[in-house]
């Protein structure tokens, strides 16, 4: 085998200093496979070396937790299906960023399909997928070819898997130019008795390998992932993965009828370093050690090496432990569905990773050095100073012209154009499609239902780190309220820069400082993640961005709140405290086009106050329609609502300058309706009454009005204008 | 009335299909595995779900029609027993020749899935009988492939012999004379490319496709 030279080391991303420590742990050179094995499951994305210690500090636990981070994803419980039988939420969001910038499509399909597979490994059927996109700037050459390509993606995947996309985020900036994020969340129901985890046990069970047979694609994309772009990254197009759904499909299939037998002990999907690490985790959790016969490894290709059996990344393949003698149970299974079925190994003792290759020893590895061994840093980080304060008070000259601008704005115009391409209706229990705060999906052959959202605003978490982490937990929990759920965790997907730089560690330390000020006050724990770090191209920095998805849960699907305005005549109240607050907002950067200022602050008190009170408001059926105000602010929210019921409002601003009032971000606030007359009971924040919907138009008073075909017009016109210009550019 | 959903490799409308099924009938269908060659006697409906069966590879249900299962089909068809496919389930009826015509790509090329408002054109059918001819009604659409097209003899067919049981109110993925779904001569069998099954219940905010499947049990009953 090829001796290792320094380059070799260095070629496989890893430090001197790591080369180092690896010599210390084996006591001798390891031979090119052990160095690429070390190499992958040393790589941020594996080990998390630089985010680990910061991470540990996000609160993980509740009494309806039932599986925190650590595992493929996390678990909530969530009630009973109609036998008494305990249900659970599973889910998780994971990043495919760096593949989807090379090869858009096939990148972002194969993030769907590993976050599906996360979910599925623990024994839940998934039952939605959401996407947060990030763009960059709308007139970037590069961006209207992404956004075609992602979107595609996401659509053939999860449409042929049949699992419904039903909601996310899409937002562009030029931070993003050079480095877009892909991130995919699924969320799948499951027994909460019969959950499914990755340690291995007992010595001389059989490791099975099943799905998809490997080829020599995705090799080394882990370590790809953990690194920064340069010019030559589409020479990386090798490395990205080829997604499969229908072979997923059937995985699903084969893997929940297995599960619903006896017979497998523990799980693990081939993600991210594939074989290398699916095997290492099984086996480093349970404490034992893993022998595999790498010959027995299903093949694509013929001459394939030990070194590319483990490193590669080819999609929908799964490593299991099975009870003994429970193998032609199971092959059978797999058979009727098609899928590849291997006896590739067994657990033992040793403590070790040992690979064979046609009986010869290929590699002997401790397990320790390669999972929990992995580094561990503290690297330095400095505070983000807070930005002074707007110095003037801007004003606009025409509100209604503002608005009309702002709904027709790449942040908020309509994403029909995204969510049509999705199939958000399959499974037939898409209770809330997407458009709204949080899509509600019903837990099927129940009367529950589970709302769902992805938020982060990456401007705010730029400007000021903590807040922005706070605001973006914050606003999950809101729109999860503002359906009627009561929201019970989070997952989180970190997207940062470069973690070398202290300025960017800065701010991964600042947002998780604030988002666990957020959970801990909203009791909204986190139950599983990911870090994605490296996102810069040539030292251009992506904008810090913790998307969090959030889940909660309604008792009853038929409880849930929309935003549409239900009929005219009705009273509209604003729930929150109003100050005005214009630094970071949507209408200073879409309309002034500046982006300073400190973010809208976040209080917690305040949030949680205004939040439980609006869910009694929705659960003793008080309001009709419901909304939380977030990018754009009262204005737009109010423009959403009409245009989701084509009811026009008449209104009258909250005392204060007006422009602030009617496009300040200020948080933890609600819009609500109630039939006339109704009297709302005593509210523990601030609840004015702004007027009431009716007609075709929306009024301001003092301001004018504008049609709401005007506004529809604006809102709707974004994403076809720039796609279809994409469409007959690419001819 | 006894009813059968064939299960492809890829559908993923079959649980749905059964669920709506099961709803307006009372009886749980029975599960059609693709590999078998028989289906069970005295069937009174066999129903091909949506989905992607053999991952659409090649063609979009080139593949399932030539499942050994389908032959049993056609077979339940030529006897008079109701055969209905949806969405992916009429690209298979159009490949296995038990209806005239192809499914090709949208003409906007995207996927889409929304709402579409349907004029139900006859209401001279088992699977069409609880409507109004000339009614129009909403249904959700989810296709990459709906794009109906056939020769212009074998369209002016269809039309003369009314055998056009769902026409597009507006044109939403460019097929010829915006069918939407068609009969065989026999009207036993009915393709259709929006989705019925997803708008049955009130959790699903319309329940135009409820009364496709009530026509069915008056019939049967």
């Amino acid at each position: 085998m090829t001796a290792v030279t320094p380059e070799i080391v260095a070629d496989h991303g890893l430090s001197p200093d790591e080369y180092a420590l690896i010599l210390e742990h084996l006591g001798r050179a390891p031979n090119l496979l052990e160095l690429g094995i070390f190499s992958v499951m040393w790589s941020e994305h594996c080990s998390y070396k630089s985010s680990r210690l910061h991470l540990a500090r996000l609160p993980t636990e509740a009494p309806w937790v039932i599986q925190g981070p650590g595992e493929n994803a996390g678990a909530v419980a969530i009630g009973t299906d109609p036998e008494g039988n305990p249900l659970a939420a599973v889910f998780k969001m994971e990043s495919h960023n760096h593949p989807s910038f090379i090869e858009p499509y096939q990148g972002a399909a194969t993030g769907v399909g590993g976050i599906l597979r996360d979910v599925f490994t623990m024994g839940a059927r998934p039952v939605a997928l959401l996407d947060a996109l990030s763009f960059g700037a709308p007139d970037h050459p590069r961006t209207r070819h992404l956004v075609r390509g992602v979107v595609a993606g996401i659509g053939g995947y999860g449409n042929c898997v049949g699992v419904p996309t039903v909601g996310g985020e899409v937002r562009f900036h030029p931070s993003y130019n050079g480095n877009i994020l892909v991130n995919a969340m699924c969320v799948g129901v499951a027994r909460a008795d019969r959950l499914f985890r990755s340690a291995a046990a007992g010595v001389g069970n059989p490791v099975v390998y099943v799905g998809s047979a490997t080829g020599r694609d995705g090799i080394h994309g882990a370590t790809m992932a953990s690194a920064e772009f340069d010019a030559s990254s589409e020479e990386k197009r090798p490395t990205v993965q080829v997604g499969d759904p229908f072979l997923e499909k059937l995985l699903i299939e084969a893997c929940l009828e297995l599960m619903a037998t006896d017979a497998v002990i523990a799980i693990q999907d081939m993600g991210a370093a594939g074989l290398t690490s699916s095997s290492v985790e099984m086996a480093s959790k349970g404490g034992v050690g893993i022998r595999l016969d790498l010959e027995r490894v299903p093949a694509r290709e013929t001459g394939m090496t030990p070194y590319e059996f483990m490193l590669s990344e080819s999609q929908e393949r799964m490593l299991m432990v099975l009870k003994p003698g429970r193998e032609a149970e199971a092959e059978a299974i797999f058979r009727k569905w098609g899928l590849a079925f291997a006896v590739i190994g067994e657990i033992t003792s040793t403590g070790r990773l040992q690979l064979f290759f046609h009986g010869e020893q290929v590699a002997n590895l401790p397990l320790g050095p390669l999972s929990e061994g992995a580094p561990k840093y503290d690297r330095p980080w400095v505070r983000t100073p807070p930005p002074p304060p707007l110095a003037d008070a801007p004003a606009s000259a025409d509100l209604l012209r503002d608005l009309v601008q702002l709904m027709g704005s790449p942040d908020l115009a309509s994403r029909r154009w995204v969510w049509e391409q999705y199939d958000h209706m399959v499974g037939a229990d898409t209770v809330v499609r997407p458009g709204g705060d949080a899509a509600v999906v019903r837990v099927h052959g129940t009367r529950m239902a589970l709302a769902l959202t992805a938020d982060c605003t990456p401007r705010y978490c730029a400007a000021d780190p903590v807040a922005g982490g706070a605001q973006a937990v914050a606003e999950a929990w809101r729109n999860l309220t503002a359906a009627g759920a009561t929201p019970l965790a989070i997952t989180d997907c970190m997207n940062f820069a470069a973690p070398t730089d202290p300025v960017v560690m800065g701010q991964f330390v600042g947002c998780i400082e604030g988002m666990r000020a957020a959970c801990l006050a909203l009791d909204f724990p986190v139950v599983s993640g990911n870090v994605s770090l490296y996102n810069e191209t040539e030292g251009r920095k992506i904008q810090p961005t913790p998307s969090i998805g959030g889940v909660g849960l309604l008792a009853d699907w038929a409880e849930a709140a929309t935003p549409a305005f239900k009929a005219a005549g009705e009273t509209i109240w604003l729930v929150g405290e109003t100050r005005g607050h214009l630094g970071q907002s949507l209408w200073l950067r879409e309309c002034r086009g500046r982006e300073d200022g400190p973010p809208p602050p976040v209080d917690l008190a305040a949030e949680r106050a205004a939040g439980d009170w609006v869910r009694r408001m929705i659960a003793e059926r008080r309001v009709t329609a419901v909304h939380d105000l977030s990018d754009g602010g009262l204005l737009v929210a109010l423009a959403e609502m009409a245009l989701g019921g084509g009811i026009g409002a008449a209104i009258a601003l909250p005392e204060g300058a007006a422009t602030a009032m009617a496009f300040g971000e200020d948080q933890g606030r609600y819009l609500a309706t109630t039939p006339a007359g109704t009297e709302l009971p005593p509210c523990p924040v601030p609840l004015v009454r702004l007027g009431e919907t009716g007609g075709a138009a929306l009024a301001v008073e003092g301001h004018g009005a504008i049609p709401l075909e005007a506004l529809r017009a604006a809102h709707e016109r974004f994403f076809p204008a720039l796609m279809g210009s994409a469409a007959k550019a690419m001819g | 009335m006894k009813t059968g959903v064939v299960v492809f490799p890829g559908s993923n409308c079959d649980r749905d299909l059964m669920v709506a099924l099961e709803l307006v009938t009372g009886v749980r269908p029975v599960a059609l595995w693709h590999a078998d060659p028989e289906i069970p006697a005295g069937l009174d409906l066999v129903a091909l779900p949506g989905g992607f069966s053999h991952g659409d590879y090649l063609r979009s249900g080139a593949i399932a029609a030539r499942a050994p299962v389908m032959r049993a089909v056609a077979t339940h068809a030529a006897r008079g027993g109701l055969v209905l496919g949806i969405c992916n389930g009429f690209q298979v009826l159009t490949e296995a020749g038990l209806l005239p015509g192809a499914l090709i790509r949208n003409a906007g090329l995207d996927f889409l899935c929304r709402d579409v408002a349907l004029e139900v054109v006859t209401a001279d059918s088992p699977f069409t009988r609880a409507y109004a001819a000339g009614a129009t009604i909403t249904v959700p659409i989810a296709h990459h492939d709906g794009n109906y097209q056939a020769d212009a003899a074998t369209l002016d067919r269809l039309e003369q012999e009314g055998q056009v049981a769902f026409r597009y109110a507006e044109d939403v993925n460019g097929s010829a004379r915006r069918i939407a779904g068609i009969l065989n001569e026999g009207r036993n069998v009915l393709g259709m490319m929006p989705h019925p099954e997803r708008c049955v219940e009130e959790a699903h905010g319309n329940q135009d496709g409820r009364r496709l499947f009530e026509g069915l049990l008056k019939v049967l009953a």
